[in-house]
């Protein structure tokens, strides 16, 4: 089958490993993607925290740089688990806004497009095409997440010595646990989202919704009822929860850590089923 | 021989709806016509063979694998071009098709080559970077079967491709699917309700019926056949015509009001349908021989 000749030609060479074939997706996506410039502009962006905080660690260990600056950067701002609260935190938020960007619209093109009968009528199944799309979005989310989170930990035990990292190991689990937990609830979310709402911009409606407006019911409960177990139907209080019982931050979401990990558990399981039932070659229409 | 297509006791339910029911055939031609009314289970047969929908009951093997074990292994073996407009958005054809190739299983490179070589072959090679969405309903059919061949299938399943297609375009697109076909590399599966497509490209047909196998026959063979066919314009009752031939043991079938299609036995002759005209005073203004058209066949089954 060369160009010239026009003729069909069977393939009979070598194949790829069927367990590598869910990163077809994202490589694709990634072509798609990062020729949005709102899309490089936030990514990039999402960098400079990070930057910031490395130039921190740097500076609070150059003693010659801090006394040229004159800058009490040690008593400002300590480098203590509030510190890498906050990095995740501010990370963490970012990933919210990459996730608005771009997760609604992964799983609802192909659905639009009639697509996934393309994906399924090949040696790639269901849950392969869910573990490239949500591959797609954990990557990149991981990039500004836990990943310049160790970076950051690993700058400070550098320039601290081995003992630092050894003392502080909390800090390292924190970070990883809390943002990975993080990243994996925002691609579950989105994804399911992005299957069963085709229009994008009611689907990024639906996911700033998801996670803000359960909040108001919440406070709206605490006031009517005065209990705090409202905040168990926010997906933000829920995981703000967990992240400050990660980092022993004080919280004023007084709800116990151990319904937060079942609460979390809870979602990411029913936005699993409700990814998986949706993403099907064809509808049965009963 | 093993056949392509097994269809051992095959039923499908989707819902509380049975659309398959106790299907038994082996298939085995290089090009099977698949044929039946709207309704009669041609999508869901496919959709089933291809691991889509499960079976309720019984199953079926291509290639000797069965679809209820192994079928990512069938698949494998499978090119399907949906009827339905399907492809991936903001992707220009040649990606598309190349992601469509690298998710079969070719490495990325030869992907590439390749989806340049199914896009010259299905002639969409001018227009390979514009992307699908920009494509004429036509160019789109052509780029669902470039990325139904790019991994070299070794049964290509085509749901109505001709759909929607001006005649130009009709005429390539069977024109690519004969090509494909002698190549004998690959068996093709073309479910149509167009009876011409299926005529012209297909040896054997599948004819389904509310779910069941109305027909299934060797089309070449059909045509071999030592029958005789006759068409016959008639003027008068063509009714007592027809049925004082059938009393000669002849086959009949109406059409309209002056035609009648006949099927002779060997014992009777052509002079003996002119003695009955006269006997019933009934005119014959025409008489044809006739083959055994796709359209007979499939009329038949319909009765």
């Amino acid at each position: 089958m060369a160009v010239f000749e026009h003729k069909y030609k069977p393939y009979t060479g070598e194949l790829t490993p069927v367990w590598s074939r869910f990163m077809v997706l994202p490589r694709y996506a990634y072509q798609e993607i990062f020729k949005s410039k709102l899309f490089l502009a936030l990514f990039i962006s999402s960098f400079v925290y990070p930057l910031a905080s490395m130039l921190i660690v740097y500076l609070h260990h150059n003693e010659t740089a801090l006394q040229m600056l004159r800058l009490p950067i040690a008593d400002v701002i300590p480098i203590n688990l509030d510190f890498f609260y906050y990095f995740v935190v501010v990370q963490n938020t970012f990933g919210f806004f990459i996730t608005m960007l771009i997760g609604p619209i992964l799983v609802a093109q192909d659905v639009n497009n009639n697509g996934l009968a393309l994906y399924l009528c090949r040696p790639f199944s269901r849950l392969e095409y869910i573990l490239g799309k949500m591959t797609t979005l954990f990557l990149l989310l991981s990039l500004i997440t836990w990943i310049p989170g160790i970076m950051l930990i690993m700058l400070q035990g550098y320039l601290e010595g081995a003992g630092w990292l050894i003392n502080n190991i909390r800090i390292l689990w924190a970070t990883i646990l809390g943002s990975i937990l993080w990243v994996f609830v925002l691609v579950l979310i989105s994804q399911a989202i992005s299957a069963w709402i085709k229009w994008r911009i009611a689907a990024t409606g639906a996911l700033i919704a998801i996670f803000f407006i359960p909040n108001a019911i919440a406070a709206i409960i605490q006031e009517i009822f005065e209990t705090k177990w409202g905040y168990i139907l926010s997906t933000r209080s829920i995981m703000r929860t967990i992240l400050a019982d990660l980092f022993a931050h004080p919280t004023r979401i007084e709800i116990p850590v151990w319904s937060a990990w079942i609460a979390i558990l809870f979602i990411c399981a029913f936005c699993f089923l409700l990814l998986f039932n949706k993403v099907k070659a064809y509808e049965i229409v009963q | 021989m093993q056949p392509i297509i097994d269809l051992d006791n095959l039923s499908v339910k989707l819902g509380k709806r049975e659309i398959l029911k106790n299907l038994q055939v082996g298939l085995n031609g290089r090009a099977i016509g698949l044929l039946g009314p709207n309704g009669a289970g041609k999508t869901t047969l496919i959709h089933t063979l291809l691991g889509f929908y499960p079976p309720s009951q019984g199953t079926a093997r291509i290639f000797g694998q069965d679809i209820r074990t192994a079928p990512k292994k069938i698949r494998s073996l499978i090119g399907y071009m949906p009827e339905r407009d399907s492809f991936i958005a903001e992707m220009s054809c040649v990606h598309f098709v190349r992601m469509m190739g690298e998710l079969s299983g070719l490495p990325s490179d030869i992907a590439l080559e390749r989806a340049h070589e199914a896009l010259f072959f299905v002639g969409l090679g001018e227009a390979r970077y514009r992307s699908i969405e920009t494509y004429s309903l036509g160019m789109k059919q052509l780029a669902k079967l470039a990325q139904a061949i790019v991994h070299g299938p070794k049964l290509l399943i085509l749901d109505e491709p001709t759909n929607g297609l001006d005649p130009p375009t009709r005429q390539r697109m069977l024109k690519l699917i004969r090509e494909i076909r002698d190549t004998n590399q690959v068996h093709i599966l073309l479910s149509s309700h167009l009876l011409r497509d299926v005529e012209e490209c297909c040896e054997e047909i599948l004819i389904l019926k509310e779910g069941q196998v109305a027909v299934y026959c060797d089309l070449e063979a059909e045509r071999k056949a030592n029958r005789k066919f006759l068409e016959l314009e008639t003027q008068g009752n063509n009714l007592v015509f027809a049925q004082a031939a059938a009393q000669l043991g002849c086959e009949y079938a109406l059409v309209g009001e002056r035609r009648v299609k006949l099927i002779l036995q060997n014992e009777v002759e052509v002079s003996d349908l002119y003695r009955i005209a006269l006997e019933n005073q009934i005119q014959i203004r025409r008489l044809n021989f006739k083959r055994d058209s796709l359209e007979d066949i499939f009329l038949k089954a319909m009765e």
